[in-house]
């Protein structure tokens, strides 16, 4: 009986957080940017997953819990944010998004 | 092969097929799609990985209520095909190698650091260890504290976004 090495959950992990970085600096809608952000999150939670199995520990999972409460309490906002960005833009453009650049 | 194994390598396949997807589409709607198929096979993961309770919040939470959200905003907004803009020379030509080296670096780096343990060679029994019963033990014992401060948390979260959306006067 052979179980798949924590290793690799780890190697799929790190490629997932890749990735997300490359889909946050690479896309230019607002709400994609986003939705890297959750792609990073997800590959964090598999790597807290994968070393909690590891250790036979729980501690991983609470962990895993919370960043899930927090993704859903952030994206929330997010999304508000959003709303009214294009409410006041009329885009989703980040680099029309520039109020704030010097 | 396996059943773990083949059950491995289908679900990080569909998961960095849809991460692909997600950078790649120019619909924001495919993209959020996309970003569904990876959590739920990634949720699979959980499962094989002996963490019920995680794929089953993993499935609800997740693909349900924030890709929901998401595809929601996505139609309120009716966002459009993304734009293409010029990239500057130095993301045009090193940006890729770069986002590759980084991957592979990090890739390399996480498979490397339990290469040394004994926990690199496999798990143990089949068997789950942690059943939920112990995690929530542990979320209402030890965490009871940073639990109710997540309650709080999703108060002041839903209050936010309701001032936020809120139409101006």
């Amino acid at each position: 009986m052979s179980i798949v090495p924590i290793s690799y959950y780890l190697v799929l992990s790190a490629i997932l957080f890749g990735l997300g970085i490359v889909a946050f600096v690479f896309k230019r809608n607002i709400v994609t940017i986003f939705m890297a952000i959750e792609l990073m999150l997800n590959a964090v939670n598999l790597a807290f997953v994968a070393f909690a199995r590891a250790h036979n520990q729980v501690d991983g999972l609470v962990f895993v819990f919370f960043v899930i409460v927090v993704a859903a309490a952030e994206s929330a906002v997010g999304l508000a944010i959003i709303i009214t960005v294009y409410q006041n833009r009329q885009t989703l453009n980040i680099e029309r998004i520039n109020l704030l650049k010097f | 092969m396996s059943l773990p194994f083949i059950v491995f390598f289908v679900c990080a396949f569909l998961a960095v097929l849809g991460a692909l997807t997600l950078i790649l589409a120019r619909e924001p709607i495919h993209s959020a799609l996309a970003l569904i198929l990876v959590m739920v096979s990634l949720a699979v993961l959980y499962l094989l990985l002996g963490a019920e309770f995680i794929a089953a919040v993993q499935v609800i939470v997740y693909a349900g209520a924030i890709m929901v959200l998401f595809v929601f905003v996505i139609m309120l907004l009716n966002a459009g095909l993304e734009e293409r803009t010029d990239f500057s020379k130095l993301a045009k030509y090193a940006g890729l190698p770069l986002g590759m080296f980084l991957i592979l670096f990090l890739a390399h780096w996480m498979a490397r650091s339990l290469i040394g343990q004994q926990v690199a060679n496999g798990l143990g029994g089949t068997n789950a260890p942690v059943s939920t019963r112990d995690l929530s033990a542990q979320l209402f014992q030890k965490y009871l504290f940073p639990f109710e401060a997540t309650s709080i948390l999703i108060l002041i979260a839903i209050l936010g976004a309701l001032v936020l959306a809120k139409k101006d006067e």
